[in-house]
């Protein structure tokens, strides 16, 4: 094998590596916040909703997970913009993320809702809290505490695959790789370094979920039982 | 006599000919109770007869197919109604197990229902926590989680939780049927005391010595019923029926 | 602009069957490969099970439409020509292997202690326990997982349109740039894949709760 690997193109364009990961951070940050949001409230109204809401709060998930995030985002991104909804690159990103993050936190908080035990919503409801409040101060943390660890490799595995919105052209790290590669002719090397912006990355996400986890679960942090 | 007197002076806990069915089994078949103010009543039976369900009736916590329970004069309710929420003021409930929330410690769990549904300040509410802390003898464990305590302590704590409100009635639904015998002793312990002070209690037992002791009243419940019922002494000293003598001789 | 018709979805559905055999070539790949991993990961030697550990976190920690550029071009370097199904094959497969390999582990572990240690006293040396007593029992416990996992598989398979492999995900583009009506093309590609990926998704959940209802 006579190949030379030549990384001197890094001298010149690492600030565009910085900045695709700097988006690729911001856009996996605010889907994996927003698609907790959803995916928790649609994880209540699987448990407790009645039985339309339960049914279509499943077939939102079904259909998510049974579909590829590329036909995602392609269907947000120009699907949506064929119909006269025409969102950004990087909006439509977020979206397709968030619907998709959404999903997957659904069927995690679902498990971790139903496990809680119905004596505990009695005890709550004995002591004259109403619904929301027994959800909000009795179900929702202990809930998220025990599927925490699924959590967060859910959250790893939606950074990883956000590669993906490359293909709509949000300007992440992925396209960042893209373009370097045409302008360089290094695809190797280009594509090495940003395995390694990723690995690095996936670290980061699992060192900042284990921080949050520390933050939110007090009893776990005073008592030093592990996740 | 006129209602609003009957009201005043009689029964905190009034239960008329209440019928509870699971699908086809009838759990409760009629059945018509009375607790005044300031009595302690045990409600003992075999399982099955129905005696924790009657408990849970009371609390809102089942809902009933014939007959009604007022409790201070109002009824129990539906759900997210003003009667509900009024029962939830007058009524605290104690579990067989327990159930304390395991994410929050021993003062949160106190002072969660006071802060959200009493709209008691922080300082406030940590204040009435250590009082009645102090009266189930557990100050030391206010920053304890759930998890570090004995069965006993936690009972404990779920029993100052419920009285840290302020309820006009108690119900203690077989309070010591998961604890060891020295356990237990501790929690009677506490129940008898607030027997003592003048806390309405109607408690579930299988514990015949606590019932001898401490209530005013026996209730025999069997296959649904109230089978036998009077005054502590006298239901022990002459049981009238030849079931409540069975189940006094099979308990000794 | 051409008017999208029932032989467009013809062609989609047609294009599907290259999803279907590169799914196939990731699974059979990714078992090929994901089996050692799984027995490395649960070895003695910590060399095997660092080796193992290392190939997973990279694997893992990588994503899969990075792993693909890499060995696209990655055999151009070595002088090969640039055949998308070769560069998708082995893709799926290293990507397969690490996950199957993860998975599979899990599934060892999960066979009693006891049972090594009942055919180690029966004299069984260590190929004999895994061919006879931990393998045939680690595989009633991994089925229903890697049946879950077959669904990441033919989903994924949609990457390898990117280097131009044409599987459902390609053709669904290709027609697009023909007709132009991207919603209804891409939930008509979206819904094959649905066909293709629900039953393989019930199937894991019920042979789940099969294996519970056995379990206690």
């Amino acid at each position: 094998m006579s190949y030379k690997f030549d990384f001197e193109f890094l001298a010149e364009r690492w600030p565009d590596f910085v900045a695709g990961a700097w988006l690729t951070i911001q856009l996996t940050v605010l889907s994996i916040a927003l698609g907790f949001v959803v995916g928790t409230i649609c994880a209540l109204a699987r448990v407790y909703g009645g039985p339309v809401v339960r049914r279509v709060a499943g077939a939102y998930v079904e259909a998510i997970r049974n579909t590829p995030l590329l036909i995602q985002i392609f269907i947000v991104y120009f699907g949506l913009s064929s119909l006269g909804l025409k969102l950004s690159a990087e909006v439509s990103a977020v979206l397709a993320l968030t619907i998709n993050m959404g999903a997957y936190t659904t069927e995690i908080m679902r498990a971790g809702v139903e496990s809680i035990q119905r004596t505990q919503l009695e005890a709550a409801d004995c002591l004259g809290l109403t619904r929301l409040q027994t959800i909000l101060h009795v179900v929702l943390l202990p809930a998220m505490e025990r599927v925490y660890p699924s959590l967060a490799s859910q959250g790893v595995l939606l950074m990883l695959a956000s590669s993906i919105t490359s293909q709509i052209s949000a300007e992440e790290l992925t396209a960042t790789a893209n373009l370097v590669q045409s302008d360089t002719y290094r695809s190797f090397e280009v594509y090495i370094i940003v395995a390694v912006v990723y690995l690095v990355l996936s670290a980061l996400y699992r060192l900042g979920f284990w921080a949050i986890g520390l933050a939110l679960f007090e009893r776990r942090r005073r008592l030093g039982t592990p996740l | 006599m006129p209602a609003a007197l009957e009201q005043t002076t009689a029964a905190v806990v009034s239960i008329k000919d209440v019928i509870k069915e699971f699908g086809p089994l009838r759990v409760l078949d009629g059945v018509s109770l009375e607790v005044e103010r300031g009595q302690t009543v045990a409600i003992v039976g075999r399982s099955g007869s129905g005696k924790s369900t009657l408990l849970r009736c009371i609390a809102g916590l089942e809902t009933v197919q014939g007959g009604g329970i007022t409790v201070c004069g109002h009824p129990v309710g539906r759900p997210g109604s003003a009667a509900r929420a009024q029962l939830r003021r007058d009524v605290g409930m104690v579990f067989q197990s327990y159930n304390l929330f395991p994410h929050l410690n021993v003062e949160r769990n106190i002072t969660l229902a006071l802060t959200l549904v009493k709209k008691q300040s922080k300082d406030e509410a940590r204040k009435r926590a250590a009082e009645v802390l102090a009266m189930v003898g557990l100050t030391d464990k206010v920053a304890s989680y759930p998890e570090q305590l004995s069965g006993g302590q936690q009972q404990r704590v779920a029993i100052a939780r419920s009285l840290a409100l302020q309820p006009q009635v108690m119900l203690f639904d077989e309070v010591t049927s998961a604890l060891d015998p020295e356990l237990t002793a501790e929690v009677l312990g506490v129940m008898e005391n607030l027997a003592h002070h003048g806390m309405t209690m109607i408690s579930v037992t299988h514990e015949m010595g606590f019932a001898r002791r401490v209530a005013d009243v026996v209730v025999f419940m069997h296959q649904g019923k109230v089978w036998e019922t009077g005054p502590t002494a006298e239901v022990f000293a002459n049981p009238r029926t030849a079931e409540f003598k069975q189940f006094v001789g099979s308990e000794l | 602009m051409i008017q999208l018709s029932f032989n467009h979805l013809l062609y989609l559905v047609e294009a599907a069957r290259f999803t279907i055999l590169l799914s196939v070539i990731a699974f059979v790949g990714g078992a090929i490969v994901g089996l050692p991993v799984a027995l490395m990961r649960v070895s003695k030697s910590p060399t095997l099970r660092g080796i193992a550990w290392g190939y997973i976190q990279l694997v893992q920690g990588t994503p899969l439409l990075i792993v693909l550029f890499l060995s696209y071009f990655g055999l151009g370097i070595l002088g090969y020509k640039l055949d998308p199904l070769v560069a998708a094959g082995i893709s799926f497969t290293v990507y397969a292997a690490a996950f199957l390999g993860e998975i599979w582990r899990g599934c060892i572990e999960a066979v009693p202690k006891t049972q090594w240690e009942a055919s180690d006293c029966l004299g069984l040396n260590v190929f004999q326990q895994y061919a006879y007593v931990i393998l045939p029992q680690a595989l009633r416990i991994a089925i229903p997982p890697t049946v879950g996992f077959m669904v990441q598989i033919v989903k994924n398979t949609s990457l390898a349109s990117v280097i131009g492999f044409v599987e459902l995900a390609r053709a669904g583009q290709i027609v697009n740039n023909s007709t132009f009506e991207p919603f209804a093309i891409f939930t008509a590609v979206a819904v094959i894949y649905f066909v293709l990926c629900y039953p393989l998704s019930v199937a894991a959940r019920t042979l789940e709760r099969r294996a519970h209802a056995g379990r206690s």
